[in-house]
């Protein structure tokens, strides 16, 4: 039995999870796929946004606001990239000036820092490849930069070291209340738990109306991006966005906290949530829409494309609390789309205080700090480098040779807890894989010391959980099976 | 604290087939202080996992496999006492030709070279790269990377396969699966010409009955973990999909054979100017780079189809990387060399003439098929030589020798330009 279990593994599910951690109870999240942040937190701007975008009064708003001003120091805490390069957001002409007065307003009413409305001469001063076409544009130096993924792993590392258990593979099939306990159903089995938190994702919808009658609608939003590899300097220093449409904040040009360029996203709704194709259409509206702001733009050093699918509510507002029309004792955090990740803290540390007092857990535990991940080789001086390889020869071993990862943090990042298990999650733990031959050098390697740290065979070892196995069989099973079909 | 620096006349970096004959023509200048660093735990590269035969026609004039093409040079370097250290990565190299490698046995060491050699090899274009729409399942592999899987550690990664690209190493790998067990439904290229070798597509493809689709590429790639088929359309002369004419594959496995990158981050650290034809350093016909004293040569210099050519280059950027060494300043006039009309990427890119200049290799690819043309080399205006050639194809790298009558008649001229002609240039 369970005090609390989280259902979702995202940014907001790791980050309630450590918040929560801070409390005596049994806690676990729980997710269907085999790693955090498999959805929407691994496919997303990575935009800690200044605030200015949510209309003032709403959740967004207010939750966005709070998260940003958490962001530096949470992030130093948990070692995870984060650099505040500054937004600003192009207008073109009289109308966007107006729009972005209004942005500039909000922004105003909401508390953002720092505001201030540019013209064309001072933004091509600073970015001196944008469209030189600009009029003006809103600067909010606030805005920031951060790996999402590994925001996520870090905050369920964390929760991880605090006694937090992290349960995968595990779709919920049903979820009900009954003599004050929840039950939760999984293909694995049935867990319980005092108290429940929704914060599924796209899967939302359907966890919150089993249990409340008041029933809600999220729609999938998919956006698609492209993504140039970091040798090649971003053309802006800084996130450059246009004014924005109904369906979101519109495609921006943005470094990542990495340092390589950005391009995207689309914003399409579509039936299915778990649909992260990338199509021929997004791609080129991608770029057609990239053309405003750089009109030169290039995409010769794409590494990658990729989409991730946002979890738009129909309210077009976050919901956070408990969960109303449902039993005691069920929360949900649902709903969230952009600013989504820039919020998760604040919607962290406000949701957990509700519900640990709720639940009168004993709250003596002070979080320990986390314990720090590995430093990376590539970012160590020469000296440096020598001594770690001194310490630990692994370090001597470079097993993905675009991103310059060795062998040492590899088997870190599988034996930490919520370790890697896969080819995805090694590379998004350390970045092999994540260069310009995307993973063609390094997969073979990687693959060889998931086998020896998880005591596997090759033929079990995944790409990013479920069916996805790399191999078929042995050159001997194929060849047979081929002889028994003719 | 600080490393000691380890002091070398001739540093190699690589043993691969380039950076094996590089070492033994380096040895045999007269070079005895020399390193070949390698990051795999074996020597011989690539060939390694080249299995096929074929290689060797030219320079041994048998039929080798990869392996055993590399164990003869991996032989004759150890028989000479060269030092081939395994297992080292070299991190950076600096224009001042200081190296930084690193190893599990050694940690971090740092090396002062006389002369470098890079000898990298390339790498594949992965997917990414050619943004091609669709889901990022597992089954998606870049063809050298299964011709690992299946012939060094002996999987399979799929049943039933599509080939995008009809590059070497893919359509070897169409016929490896196919006798493996596994079924290859087609392979499909973009271009309206292969980028393989003919031979290959004789013996790889049309011996075993898989259709090669020209003009044509993949639109879409299905399946949510694992590969479930794609979409290929046929595309118009300006390569875009043309609606109404796309095919589904039901296939697991999709191998990419589209095009392979010299591997040139090192180069690009040490300042070396990088040609944006080739993706490689630009050399003079000594294989010396833009920095004094750092030599390139075999796939990190541009991409070769036969490894008898990548020795022969190799060959001479070894000794000449020696005789810089030994302390040589190689004097002579400097005259570029052009890509004329049809051709793309002529290494090198110039010359420096001197009495000693007995033949320079120029090759090149040309940018599309030619039949019945003449492949020109002119000094000035002036023919030097004009061949007729049967056919000239991208897939196959093109060499003109400039003999010692042609290059004393070019000391004078201000460029050398090479061309694919219609007509006999007199």
């Amino acid at each position: 039995m369970y005090d609390i279990l989280i259902i979702g593994a995202g940014v907001t599910g790791c980050a309630l999870a450590r918040q929560l951690s801070g409390w005596e109870g049994r806690i676990a999240v729980l997710d269907r796929a085999e790693d955090v942040a498999d959805a929407a937190s691994k496919a997303n701007s990575g935009i800690v946004h200044a605030g200015f975008d949510a209309k003032p009064g709403t959740k967004k708003a207010y939750y966005n606001v709070k998260g940003a001003a958490m962001y530096p120091a949470l992030t130093k805490t948990l070692g995870v990239p984060f650099d505040p390069i500054g937004a600003l957001v192009l207008g073109f002409s009289e109308e966007d000036r107006r729009t972005l007065q209004k942005l500039y307003g909000q922004g105003q009413q909401n508390g953002v820092p720092s505001l201030r409305i540019i013209e064309r001469e001072e933004i091509l001063r600073m970015e001196p490849n944008t469209n030189p076409d600009v009029v003006c544009a809103l600067y909010a130096p606030t805005s920031a930069v951060v790996s999402p993924y590994e925001m996520t792993l870090a905050l369920a590392y964390h929760a991880a070291q605090n006694g937090v258990e992290f349960i995968f593979d595990s779709p919920v099939t049903k979820i009900y209340e009954k003599d004050d306990t929840w039950h939760v159903e999984t293909p694995k089995g049935v867990l319980s738990a005092r108290a429940i938190i929704n914060c599924a994702g796209t899967g939302a919808a359907e966890l919150h109306n089993q249990i409340s009658d008041q029933k809600i609608r999220i729609i999938p939003r998919r956006g698609e991006y492209y993504l140039l590899d970091h040798t090649v300097q971003c053309p802006f220093s800084r996130t450059m966005f246009q004014v924005p449409s109904k369906m979101g904040k519109g495609v921006l040009i943005s470094p990542t906290a990495h340092g390589n360029a950005l391009l995207g996203p689309s914003a399409e709704d579509i039936p299915d949530p778990d649909d992260t194709a990338t199509t021929r259409a997004g791609l080129d509206f991608v770029l057609e829409k990239c053309r405003l702001t750089w009109p030169q733009v290039n995409v010769r050093s794409v590494i990658t494309t990729f989409s991730g699918v946002r979890a738009h509510p129909d309210t077009d507002d976050f919901i956070i609390g408990p969960v109303h029309g449902a039993p005691d004792n069920a929360f949900e955090a649902i709903g969230i789309e952009s600013p989504g990740l820039t919020a998760a803290p604040a919607v962290a540390k406000e949701l957990a205080e509700m519900v640990a007092e709720h639940l009168k857990l004993p709250s003596a535990r002070f979080l320990r700090s986390a314990v720090p991940l590995l430093r990376p080789f590539s970012a160590m001086t020469e000296e440096e480098r020598a001594e770690a390889c001194r310490k630990n020869p692994e370090y001597g071993r470079i097993v993905c040779r675009c991103e310059v990862v060795t062998e040492a943090e590899i088997r870190d990042a599988i034996r930490r807890p919520v370790g890697a298990r896969s080819i995805d999650g090694v590379k998004r733990r350390t970045r092999a894989g994540m260069g310009r031959c995307q993973g063609g050098f390094c997969s073979p390697r990687v693959m060889e010391i998931l086998c020896e740290e998880l005591g596997k065979s090759p033929l079990e070892i995944t790409k990013c959980g479920g069916e996805s196995k790399l191999l078929v069989g042995t050159l001997n099973e194929i060849a047979k099976e081929a002889r028994v079909d003719e | 604290m600080n490393e000691p620096i380890i002091q070398v006349d001739v540093l190699v970096i690589g043993a691969g087939p380039a950076g094996l004959a590089a070492a033994i023509a380096a040895k045999k200048a007269g070079v005895d202080n020399l390193i070949v660093l390698e990051r795999e735990d074996q020597p011989g590269g690539i060939l390694r996992q080249c299995i096929h035969n074929g290689f060797g026609l030219h320079r041994f004039k048998e039929e080798l496999t990869g392996p055993e093409y590399a164990q003869r040079d991996i032989d004759t370097a150890r028989g000479m006492g060269i030092d081939i250290r395994l297992g080292v990565t070299v991190l950076s190299v600096s224009p001042e030709k200081r190296v930084t490698a690193v190893s599990r046995d050694h940690g971090l060491q740092i090396f002062e070279a006389k002369a470098v050699v890079l000898a990298m090899g390339c790498r594949e274009r992965p997917r990414g790269a050619l943004a091609i729409p669709g889901t990022r399942c597992a089954g998606i592999y870049s063809a050298g990377t299964a011709q690992k899987f299946v012939n060094l550690e002996g999987y399979m990664p799929g049943r039933r396969v599509v080939i995008l690209g009809s590059g070497d190493i893919g359509l070897i790998m169409a016929r490896r699966m196919t006798l493996q067990g596994a079924k290859v439904l087609c392979c499909v290229e973009l271009m309206p010409y292969s980028s393989g070798l003919n031979r290959n597509i004789v013996q790889c493809l049309q011996d075993y009955h898989i259709p090669l689709y020209l003009s044509h590429t993949v639109i879409d790639i299905h399946g949510k973990e694992r590969l479930t088929g794609v979409t290929v359309a046929k595309v118009d002369e300006n390569r875009r999909p043309i609606p109404g004419t796309e095919m589904e594959f039901d296939c697991d496995t999709l191998l990419l054979s589209v095009g392979l990158i010299p591997e040139n981050e090192l180069s690009a650290g040490a300042g070396v100017e990088i040609s944006p034809v080739t993706s490689g350093a630009v050399v003079s016909d000594t294989l010396e780079t833009s920095v004094p004293g750092v030599f390139a040569c075999g796939n990190v210099l541009h991409v070769h189809d036969l490894v008898d050519h990548v020795s022969n280059e190799s060959f001479r950027a070894g000794e000449m990387a020696a005789r810089y060494a030994l302390g040589e300043r190689r004097q002579g006039r400097e005259i570029p060399v052009r890509d004329g009309k049809g051709v793309r990427g002529t290494v090198p890119q110039k010359l420096l003439l001197n009495d000693e200049t007995a033949q320079v290799d120029l090759m090149f690819r040309p940018d599309r098929v030619y039949r019945d043309h003449y492949l020109t080399v002119y000094a000035d205006q002036r023919p030097l030589a004009s061949v007729k050639k049967m056919i000239l194809t991208p897939g196959e790298m093109a060499v003109q020798p400039l003999n010692e009558k042609m290059l004393a008649a070019c000391r004078e001229a201000k460029e050398i330009t090479v061309a694919i002609t219609e007509e006999k240039a007199v």
